[in-house]
């Protein structure tokens, strides 16, 4: 395989809060290859979004990266100087967030938007063939010429998210972080941007993170997909085999228990317990005091992540055999 | 036996008047509406689970604070347990209230940050002249224990911010069945949990209608979730039922260009599902003047000319099944 975009190597992220300190990533590694759609999939409070956010260097106050190591194209983002990482950001990553209003300027109309940011990236652009590739790449993302000239508040919530997929394409990203980009969106909305963001991404090659908790969403657009639980990476694979034979119990349980409008029957399954309390979380596998198939040393151990079989990487004691056997 | 229907809508209308500046009263004459429900008829039947799903904006919010009496209609009428609403005068209506509660989406905003608990599930208790002291205290006790909020004569003692998420769901699920209402409006009442505590509040109010013999209002825009609760279903666009009919015929051959869209829109939990149905362009047009005849029609990939010429009306297809589309009723 290729040589990764992104290395993420232990990094331990915490944020300090009155009841203690919360590891919200503890000791996550993980690669992003060139050209690929990396879902990472957890439910509210497992460090996704953290996780996310500390690509950039930018977890909020009062968060902090204390360990680990984060390799960008080969360069240490965790040692640039502020400078540096400014420009890194303005020039490599875009970042979607669930609320584009977040990220477009109230103040400023669309198509100034990307013509800033097309000759961010290319300042011997000149304005006027910037206002023109502007309206290309408007048109290429279904929105009519006309709107060109909106602010950001006279979009809908579907063509403001457009607008963010497009000022990634003018920046020539070499990574988007997507952070629950559909989840303010309707559905059929939600359908339209999904397929543009498919075919862009097919298209042009981008590398995208796909932060979600939408297991239908990573289904539709993910290459690969990394689950995290309580701050900890549990399981990572491709996305068919995860679907077709999740391993560790937490995504068999995530997967079981997600509502799908194809299949017949009424039923879900159901996780019993909830998320343990990341001040003190629990010893041995975080998962434990939740999962079925717990036995001793999964509260007393840390299993970790290993990969057991080509591509499949999985955080559980269930597959210590597996593994041996396979050494062996 | 009394009526089969618990709650009958008949063509009922909300316009919500349009602020307009002081220079707008000056300059036009007149007045804009945003139609939000738009000539809705449908009932409720005993014990059933009756679903209004559509997107935001297609009215369906609105129709359950209607049937609350929560804002008045501009027209039409509603009529529970047989009784005209609109008729009740302000006592009677709070009467009435006992026996119809809700759940929105938001517990949290829908629980007093300053009250316990177990004195906000035991409030209208107490309001309604029910029971108060130690036999509110065991009445709510035995009603959080029987919704899951257990150890109850711990969690009695908390406030809302001590509680998860889902506990807090709870508490709200508690609060609306202390009264043993009839009727429950449960307005996206799961949309805000995570994947797993949405399949657990699902399966606890789905047992709960068992042992209360509860008939829901359930609003949601998510048809995933709708399939797993929902006996019957309303699909809503622009303030209009599009499709109405028993979950099963609607979901596995739906009639309406619409709610054939928006069954195809839904993400699934399979990487090897390729949606093959195209998407309808562009987005719900605004309420304030909605297209003419079928609302769906400058968006519908089958329009002809009369879609935009006529409004047709929701006729019944096949039995118990309806749908207001000009094409299918040819």
């Amino acid at each position: 395989m290729n040589e990764p975009l992104v290395r993420i190597r232990d990094l331990v992220v915490t944020y300090k809060t009155r009841a203690g300190e919360v590891r919200a990533v503890d000791g996550v590694s993980l690669d992003i290859y060139p050209g690929e759609v990396l879902g990472l999939v957890g439910e509210s409070g497992c460090g996704k979004s953290t996780l996310g956010t500390a690509l950039l260097r930018l977890v909020r106050h009062p968060g902090r990266i204390v360990g680990g190591e984060i390799w960008f194209d080969g360069r240490n983002l965790l040692a640039l100087s502020e400078e540096e990482m400014r420009r890194l950001r303005g020039a490599h990553i875009s970042m979607i967030f669930q609320d584009p209003m977040t990220s477009l300027n109230p103040l400023q109309r669309i198509s100034d938007h990307i013509v800033e940011t097309i000759r961010t990236h290319k300042p011997e652009v000149s304005e006027e063939e910037a206002r023109k590739q502007a309206a290309e790449l408007i048109d290429r993302l279904g929105i009519m010429a006309e709107r060109l000239d909106d602010y950001p508040h006279q979009l809908s919530g579907g063509m403001r998210q457009r607008v963010m997929i497009g000022l990634a394409l003018a920046l020539r990203a070499d990574l988007i972080i997507a952070d629950e980009p559909t989840t303010s969106l309707d559905v059929i909305v939600e359908a339209q941007f999904l397929d543009l963001l498919k075919e862009l991404q097919e298209e042009f090659g981008l590398t995208i993170l796909l932060i979600t908790h939408n297991i239908g969403v990573v289904a539709q657009l993910a290459d690969r997909v990394a689950v995290m639980y309580a701050a900890k990476l549990v399981e990572l694979a491709d996305v068919e085999p995860l679907f077709a034979e999740p391993l560790h119990p937490y995504t068999q349980a995530l997967l079981a228990s997600v509502p799908n409008i194809r299949l017949e029957g009424d039923t879900l399954k159901i996780m019993r317990g909830s998320p343990p309390d990341l001040i003190e979380p629990p010893p041995g596998c975080r998962f434990h005091p939740r999962c079925p198939h717990a036995f001793e040393r999964c509260s007393q151990e840390e299993p970790p992540l290993k990969e057991i079989r080509p591509n499949r990487w999985v955080a559980c004691w269930l597959y210590e055999t597996e593994r041996g056997v396979r050494e062996a | 036996m009394a009526n089969a229907n618990l709650v009958e809508v008949r063509g009922l209308r909300k316009w919500f008047p349009v602020q307009r500046s002081f220079i707008e009263r000056l300059v036009t004459r007149q007045r804009d509406f945003v139609r939000a429900v738009d000539g809705v008829d449908f009932e409720i039947r005993r014990g059933e689970v009756f679903g209004l799903a559509g997107e935001s904006g297609s009215g369906k919010t609105t129709t359950g604070r209607l049937i609350l009496r929560l804002i008045e209609p501009t027209e039409g009428k509603i009529l529970f347990q047989g009784v005209d609403l609109a008729s009740l005068g302000e006592e009677e209506m709070r009467q009435m209230r006992r026996h119809m509660q809700a759940i929105f989406q938001d517990p949290y905003a829908s629980l007093n940050p300053r009250m316990k608990i177990g004195d906000a599930i035991g409030h209208s208790l107490e309001i309604f002249g029910i029971a108060k002291g130690q036999e509110k205290r065991e009445r709510v006790l035995e009603m959080m224990e029987r919704v899951g909020l257990t150890p109850p004569s711990i969690l009695y003692e908390k406030y809302p911010h001590q509680l998860s998420g889902g506990q807090r769901q709870r508490a709200v699920i508690a609060r609306a069945l202390i009264l043993r209402p009839d009727l429950v409006v449960a307005d996206e009442p799961i949309a805000m949990a995570d994947v797993s505590v949405r399949a657990l509040l699902l399966e606890l109010m789905r047992r709960l209608k068992e042992e209360f013999n509860l008939t829901y209002l359930f609003i949601t825009h998510d048809l995933a979730t709708a399939k797993y609760i929902c006996n019957r279903i309303g699909v809503m666009y622009l303030g209009k039922i599009v499709e109405m009919g028993p979950l099963e015929k609607v979901y596995r051959s739906p009639l309406h260009p619409y709610t054939q869209a928006l069954l195809a829109a839904v993400p699934v939990p399979d990487p090897k599902f390729r949606r093959t149905q195209p998407m309808p362009k562009g987005e719900i047009p605004s309420p304030i003047n909605p297209p003419s005849g079928c609302r769906f029609h400058p968006r519908c990939p089958y329009a002809e000319p009369i879609c935009s010429e006529e409004e047709p009306a929701l006729v019944e297809a096949e039995a118990d099944h309806f749908v207001a589309c000009h094409l299918v009723q040819r």
